[in-house]
């Protein structure tokens, strides 16, 4: 029983991380119609990033949760220039975006490994939160805890911008309809800009803050972007609620697939994406096909 | 003699003597294994470039041939009954791959592709007891047929050369062919395709077949090659890598690929040498490509050529796919 | 026998009818024109005519034969060709390349992996007939992509009379023409033979009523008027809907 409750407890934290990854991989999907597939890359960065800073440079360690925004700020940066410099080269032209991603991921994995290198760097469990919670006879680490109320924190965030804001108005309106958008005065390419660098962040975030749990390591990103791209093709592309309800679906049949059924893991979590992009290709909750 | 046939004459020359004028054993090998990436990204090239169907999974059928060759070998069956029944299990797979795939086209076909070479992948990883997991499996010795051993470097580089000259003639032919007119029109326009009588899904799916088996063979040369398979030859980063050949070296063109291959396989083996982070070099090689010669190295050089520096700056649109689908 | 007969035709996309309850027969040789303003579902009833689009309910009859459930791509092969309003042809290949396409459609040479389509001379021949009957032989070998608008026109049509379609669906063939290539589209028309019948979708109305011997008024997906050109055009209905009083 125990057994069970543990799995299904850290099933809802690898959703709350999967989540905070693939809210921006699907707004970025929805709106500019490319699969980034430079976001692994983008949650490794944030992490890379993340755990230098508290290990400390230029001699100035930093506690956990300011290196964890100092190191969302640095990845937005990046994505902001990824979308201007090389994205913005290209208006239009789908195919050769994502060609583009794909070589920014084979660029920014092997820099990775320049910097960091080959070992794994270990993310120390920030201050405060090392400890377990008992609820019951069962204890779960308090961290795990901890990430799934931040992810829940996000997605509120997030749908409050989305549906609150002016900048939200005008990314749903670019989602359903950028032709559209744009006669009615909507500054597109900047919107791709913000939205792209919101998204990278998001990934930078969830990479450091995923840290303590998943560690960082060469490859990284190679297992997040698959389980990104499930998620958000699960959920439907340009929906919040579908990157939370598919972070979730994957968060268990990840875990739990892991668990029961290891030499069959990947192809439990691949076949629900396939029949999806088959039967339904607009997702739970999409709003276009992709 | 024009220029054409004296260059094609010069490479065949050179292709054919190449153990006597290159500079040892690794660079031979080398050689070999440009010429069947070459057939690899050929084979991808089908669909790419004559297609207008991007496919991120190739590699999981380049993989399911290996693996299943060394399969068959590892369970005592003999080179040519392991040849045939991994030709056989890689169609039937790129089969249904194809069927699968070919719901969809442009983003979603890439999606769908990119899906099923990553259940290959991760079959190929976790299903231990089937394939060893990430300690693959050794394949132990490469055939001699007629008793021309090929486990040296020169004759597996001849018997390749042969392999590689035979699928240049098939491309070759079937680019010229009515057929392969047909499938060059449901790149650029389906729909038309589809209005003017052809049976556009259909023309595709046997694309699809003829681009299974190309890799099929590079995938069994592949694998004799290296005398074992491991799940990084399926992995989303190979199909990626065999992609970035057909597009820097030109897709829709017959030697793009073939250059495409040259690159990346030098790059990995050679250049590695001197520069640790190859990868880097090749990622960076193929974004520029990307925005500044799309059509490829090929094209794009011959472009140069002609117009000079200021036509880097003339960006077209990438080659590949046209405009509307018909409806299904 | 008429040579297109459609009955009871009806789509509707969600609420939104596109078609309704379209009936229409066309007799063999017959110049049928097709109009009415902007939005009255006249591309769309040769979608549906075509097969591109599944009607809801009613039928389609090509010289007499039931195609309602005939795939868009067969029937081509059953004598029905079609242009579109926006020219989408092969620009990256010749002006006889587009036509070879056109009669490679209808044959079994196109399942062909084997041969050289370039030294297939009859499909070649043969193309450069068609081009003839529209006056563009002399620029067969030209690429698309440095021919006119008007010149493309042109050689859709060309592309669509190789197939010897017993009816033949034209969608605005005058639309973005100057009025020199609007002149030359229209020889090509009139110049194809009464074995062809034509339905012609069209918006000038100089040109199409010159075309016309049948006038079909479409609008909001209904048909208000239909008749010799001369009824339609005193038919007090056109004036409303055009003029809306």
């Amino acid at each position: 029983m125990n057994f069970w409750l543990v799995l299904s407890v850290n099933s809802v934290t690898f959703g709350g991380l999967l989540f905070l990854l693939s809210a921006g991989f699907s707004l970025i999907f929805g709106l500019m119609r490319i699969p980034n597939l430079t976001h692994g890359s983008l949650f490794m960065l944030g992490a890379y990033f993340g755990a230098t800073f508290i290990i400390g440079v230029f001699g100035v360690q930093m506690n956990f949760w300011l290196a964890a925004v100092l190191a969302t700020l640095l990845v937005a940066l990046i994505g902001a220039l990824i979308e201007r410099l090389l994205l913005r080269k290209l208006p239009g032209d789908a195919l050769a975006q994502v060609l583009v991603t794909l070589g920014l991921s084979f660029m920014v994995a092997d820099f990775c490994l320049m910097v960091w290198g080959g070992d794994p760097v270990n993310v120390e469990t920030p201050d405060g939160l090392g400890g377990f919670v008992r609820v019951g006879v069962a204890a779960f680490p308090l961290y795990r805890v901890a990430i799934i109320a931040i992810a829940a924190v996000f997605a509120i965030a997030l749908w409050l911008l989305l549906d609150r804001t002016r900048l939200g108005a005008m990314i749903r309106a670019g989602v359903d309809d950028p032709d559209m958008a744009r006669v009615v005065g909507i500054r597109v390419s900047q919107l791709f800009t913000i939205v792209f660098a919101l998204g990278a962040g998001l990934a930078g975030f969830a990479g450091i803050i995923g840290g303590p749990i998943l560690s960082v390591y060469p490859g990284l990103d190679q297992d997040m972007l698959p389980l990104a791209l499930v998620v958000v093709i699960l959920g439907g592309t340009g929906s919040l609620l579908g990157s939370f309800v598919g972070s979730i679906i994957v968060g268990f049949i990840y875990n739990f697939g892991q668990a029961l059924l290891p030499e069959l893991a990947y192809f439990v979590l691949f076949l629900p994406m396939l029949l999806v992009l088959i039967f339904r290709p607009q997702g739970l909750f999409g709003r276009q096909v992709p | 003699m024009n220029g054409r046939t004296l260059a094609l004459a010069v490479a065949f020359v050179a292709l054919g003597t190449l153990p006597y004028w290159m500079p040892g054993i690794y660079y031979i090998n080398v050689s070999s294994q440009v010429l069947f990436y070459a057939i690899f990204a050929l084979g991808l090239n089908i669909l790419v470039g004559y297609g207008g169907l991007v496919s991120l999974g190739h590699a999981g059928l380049f993989g399911i041939t290996a693996y299943a060759a060394a399969y068959l070998l590892s369970m005592g069956l003999g080179h040519t009954t392991a040849i045939i029944g991994a030709l056989i299990v890689s169609l039937g797979c790129t089969a249904v791959f194809a069927a699968l795939a070919l719901r969809a086209t442009g983003i979603g076909f890439i999606m769908i592709t990119l899906a099923l070479g990553q259940i290959i992948w991760g079959l190929a990883y976790r299903w231990i007891s089937l394939t060893g997991g990430d300690n693959g499996i050794n394949v132990k010795t490469r055939p001699a047929p007629f008793g021309y051993d090929l486990g040296g470097a020169n004759t597996f580089y001849y018997s390749t050369l042969v392999v590689f000259l035979v699928a240049v003639v098939v491309v070759a032919i079937f680019v010229r062919s009515p057929f392969g007119a047909a499938l060059k029109g449901t790149r650029d326009q389906p729909r038309r395709m589809n209005a003017l009588g052809y049976h556009v899904w259909a023309i595709r799916f046997w694309a699809c077949l003829l681009s299974g088996l190309l890799t099929a063979v590079a995938g069994i040369l592949f694998v004799y090659y290296t005398q074992f398979i491991s799940p990084q030859t399926t992995s989303l980063t190979a199909s990626a890598e065999v992609l970035l050949m057909v597009i820097a070296g030109g897709p829709a063109t017959l030697l793009g690929p073939i250059v495409g291959a040259a690159l990346v396989v030098v790059v990995k083996n050679v250049v590695s040498g001197y520069i640790e982070r190859w990868n880097f070099l090749l990622g960076a090689i193929f974004v520029a490509i990307v925005i500044l010669m799309p059509e490829g190295l090929v094209p794009g050089t011959v472009r140069l050529w002609r117009q000079g520096w200021r036509a880097l700056g003339r960006r077209r649109s990438i080659v590949i796919a046209g405009s509307a689908e018909p409806k299904p | 026998m008429t040579a297109l007969s459609i009955n009871k035709l009806c789509k509707a996309f969600g609420g939104l009818r596109v078609t309704t309850e379209v009936n229409l027969n066309v007799e063999p040789g017959e110049r049928r024109l097709i109009i009415g303003p902007n939005g009255a579902g006249k591309t769309t009833l040769f979608n549906l005519i075509t097969g591109e689009l599944t009607p809801d309910s009613g039928s389609v009859h090509l010289l007499g034969q039931d195609i309602t459930s005939v795939p868009s791509r067969r029937r081509p092969h059953l004598g029905m060709a079609r242009t579109y309003q926006i020219i989408t042809l092969f620009a990256r290949d010749t002006i006889v390349r587009n036509v070879t396409l056109a009669l490679l459609g209808l044959s079994k040479e196109r399942w062909n992996p084997l041969s050289v389509i370039d030294r297939n001379t009859e499909l070649i021949d043969r193309a450069h007939d068609a081009l003839q009957r529209v006056g563009l032989r002399h620029i067969a070998d030209r690429p698309l992509s440095q021919t006119s608008y008007g010149e493309r026109r042109r050689v859709e049509i060309a592309m669509a009379l190789a197939q010897n379609p017993k009816v033949l669906l034209l969608d605005e063939p005058y639309a973005g023409l100057s009025i020199d290539e609007r002149r030359d589209v229209q020889e090509t028309v009139r110049a194809i033979p009464r074995d062809v019948t034509i339905v012609m979708i069209e918006h000038n109305m100089d040109v199409a009523l010159d075309f016309a011997e049948r006038i079909t008024l479409l609008h909001f997906g209904k048909v208000i008027v239909e008749g010799t050109r001369a009824e339609v055009v005193a038919d007090p209905q056109t004036r409303e809907v055009y003029l809306g009083h």
